[in-house]
C-alpha cells in the first residue's frame, strides 16, 4: 500500500460502554456504524465495502440495508480489525470498492444475541489444549509468561505496575471503566486467577463496539473531520496453539506484522508519538515493545517502570487506559485503533500534545494473530 | 449425577497413531525421513519441509517443564488449583499438558525441573498423556 493514500473519514465507538444489556450483539455492531457513518456525515446508503469480525459480513451488511463490492470477514480473533483496515486499503486502491465500513460489537459481559466458543474436539486445540483444563483465554494466554519472566529476570512487581500505569491513563477517560487509581501492592492482592496472573493484571469483560469509515485519499476533505492517513499495515498468524509458539517470550507473528507496517510507512520508531499495543493482560504490552522493537529483548518492564509510557513519558502507551481498565468485550482491536484515530484527530480525553504518528498493534487469539497500523494526522 | 468431566479429544485419521499410542503407554513423536526434523503436534507431512516420508517413533517420555500456570478457576473434571504447563521433550517438540504427583504451587513447580510422562485413562477410547516430576511415586 503506497503510504497516505487511504484515510480514516468517520470513526465512532457505540453509544455507551461497559454493561449494556438492552442491545444484542448486532444492535451494538448497527449502534457503532450509525455513530461512525454520522461521523464521517453519510448513510449506509454511501457503503460498498464491508468488513467485520464477530458477525458475519453478509449478517452486517443486511441488518443495515448495505449491498456491498467487497467484503471481508476475516476472524482471527481482537486484531481482526487491524487486519481489516489493511485489506480496506488494499480494496479501495484496486477499486473493488471505494467506501468501507469496518464494524466491530460485542455483548461480552451480558452475553445477549451472541453465539458460544466451541473448539472442536476433532482440531488441534480440542485434542492437544482442551483436555488439559484451559478456561478461555486467562489460563491459556498467559501460559508463555513464567518462561519470559525467567528468561529476563522480569519480576511480578514489574507486571504489576503495566496495570498501575495503565488505570493512569484510565483515570483521564469519562468513559473508562474502571478510573480509581491503583498500586503495585493492590495488583498482587487481588485475586488469583491463573499463577502468576491476579485480576488486575487480566482485562475487563464488557459490552461495546466501534466502527470506521475508509475511504481514497482524494476524497479526505469532503468530510466533516480532519482525516487520518494511514501510513503502513501489517499483518501474520502464527499458531492457534500457545504451546506451540516458536517462542515464549517473543510472538512472531507481532514481529512479522510490525515490521512490515513499519517498513511500508517508511518510519522509524523515534518518528512513534503516540502508541496503542493491544493488552488483553499485563504481559502484552511487555511482548509488544519489544516485538515491535521499540526497546531491546528483555527490556520492556523496565522501560514501563521507569515511566516512559506514562503521562510525560517519551512514548504514551495505551492512553485510553486499555483493555486492562478501558473496555474489553472480548475482541479489543477496534477501540486500539479508535484511540490512535482520536489522538491524530486531537479529540482524546488525555490528548497527547502535537502527536502526529500513532501506531495501533493488535494481537488475535492466544499470540495466534497479529495485526500493526500506521496512522498520522500527516498525509507523508 | 455425575461430575462434569474434561472434554476429551476425537481423534483424527492423522492424529490416530498418537492416541492409539497414548491408549498402550507409548508417546509416539514423528520425525521426517527427509530432514531429520521431530515435530509435534502430529502431521503426514514434515511441516519443516514438506516432505511426505515422516516415521511415527516411540519417544522417550521424558522431557522438561517449560513454562506452565495454576489455574484458580473451576474447570469441568478439575480441581482448582491445577497446573496447565508446556513440557519440552527431550527430542525438541513441545506439548501442552498437567504436571501431577507434585503439589500445584510454585514452589514445587520449577521451571527446567526434569518430567517424565505418565498415563491416565479417561474413558475406554482415550488416555491422556501428563508428566510428574521425574523420580516422583506414582
Amino acid at each position: 500500500m503506497k503510504p497516505g493514500s487511504v484515510c480514516i473519514v468517520g470513526a465512532a465507538e457505540t453509544t455507551e460502554l461497559g454493561k449494556i444489556p438492552d442491545l444484542s450483539q448486532i444492535q451494538l455492531h448497527a449502534d457503532a456504524a450509525f455513530n461512525a457513518l454520522a461521523d464521517a456525515g453519510l448513510t449506509p446508503a454511501d457503503i460498498d465495502g464491508v468488513a467485520t469480525a464477530g458477525e458475519s459480513p453478509t449478517g452486517v451488511a443486511h441488518y443495515l440495508g448495505i449491498t456491498p463490492t467487497w467484503v471481508d470477514g476475516t476472524s482471527v480473533g481482537g486484531c481482526s480489525f487491524m487486519l481489516h483496515v489493511r485489506h480496506a486499503a488494499a480494496a479501495i486502491n484496486e477499486g473493488l470498492c471505494s467506501t468501507v465500513l469496518i464494524t466491530h460489537g460485542e455483548s461480552g459481559r451480558s452475553r445477549v444475541g451472541r453465539g458460544g466458543f466451541s473448539r472442536p474436539a476433532a482440531s488441534f486445540a480440542g485434542q492437544f489444549e482442551a483436555p488439559f483444563g484451559v478456561m478461555g483465554a486467562p489460563s491459556t494466554f498467559t501460559i508463555p509468561v513464567l518462561r519470559y519472566m525467567s528468561t529476563y529476570g522480569v519480576t511480578e512487581e514489574q507486571l504489576a505496575t503495566v496495570a498501575v500505569v495503565q488505570r493512569e491513563w484510565a483515570a483521564k477517560n469519562p468513559r473508562a471503566s474502571h478510573r480509581d487509581p491503583i498500586s503495585v501492592a493492590d495488583v498482587l492482592d487481588s485475586q488469583m486467577i491463573a499463577y502468576p496472573f491476579r485480576k488486575l493484571m487480566c482485562c475487563l469483560v464488557t459490552d461495546g463496539g466501534g466502527a470506521l469509515v475508509l475511504t481514497a485519499a482524494e476524497r479526505a476533505n469532503d468530510f466533516p473531520q480532519r482525516p487520518v492517513w494511514i501510513l503502513g499495515t501489517g499483518e501474520s498468524v502464527e499458531t492457534p496453539l500457545v504451546s506451540q509458539m516458536e517462542d515464549f517470550t517473543s510472538s512472531k507473528a507481532f514481529r512479522v506484522s510490525g515490521a512490515r507496517a513499519f517498513e511500508e510507512a517508511g518510519i522509524s520508531h523515534a518518528d512513534v508519538d503516540h502508541l496503542m499495543i493491544y493488552d488483553a493482560f499485563a504481559h502484552l504490552p511487555l511482548y509488544g515493545l519489544e516485538d515491535l522493537g521499540f526497546v531491546g529483548k528483555g527490556e520492556a518492564a523496565g522501560f514501563i517502570e521507569e515511566r516512559n509510557t506514562a503521562e510525560g513519558g517519551s512514548l504514551p502507551l495505551n492512553t485510553n487506559g486499555g483493555g486492562l481498565s478501558y473496555m474489553h468485550s472480548g475482541m479489543y482491536g477496534m477501540y486500539a485503533l479508535q484511540e490512535s484515530v482520536r489522538q491524530m484527530r486531537g479529540t482524546a480525553a488525555a490528548q497527547i500534545k502535537d502527536a502526529a504518528v500513532s501506531v495501533a498493534h493488535g494481537v488475535g487469539g492466544m499470540f495466534a494473530a497479529a495485526g500493526t497500523i500506521v496512522l498520522s494526522n500527516e498525509r507523508g | 449425577m455425575a461430575e462434569p468431566r474434561r472434554p476429551l479429544p476425537r481423534p483424527t485419521p492423522e492424529t490416530q497413531h498418537f492416541w492409539d499410542g497414548t491408549r498402550e503407554h507409548e508417546l509416539r513423536l514423528q520425525r521426517c525421513d527427509a530432514c531429520d526434523k521431530v515435530y509435534f503436534p502430529p502431521r503426514p507431512f514434515c511441516p519443516g519441509c514438506a516432505s511426505r516420508e515422516v516415521s511415527v517413533f516411540k519417544a522417550s517420555g521424558r522431557g522438561i517443564l517449560y513454562s506452565y500456570v495454576i489455574n484458580h478457576r473451576a474447570a469441568p473434571g478439575f480441581e482448582p488449583p491445577y497446573s496447565i504447563a508446556v513440557v519440552e521433550l527431550d527430542e525438541g517438540p513441545r506439548m501442552m499438558t498437567n504436571i501431577v504427583g507434585t503439589p500445584q504451587t510454585p514452589e514445587a513447580l520449577q521451571l527446567d525441573m526434569p518430567v517424565e510422562v505418565v498415563f491416565e485413562p479417561v474413558g475406554d477410547e482415550i488416555t491422556l498423556p501428563l508428566f510428574r516430576p521425574t523420580g516422583a511415586p506414582s
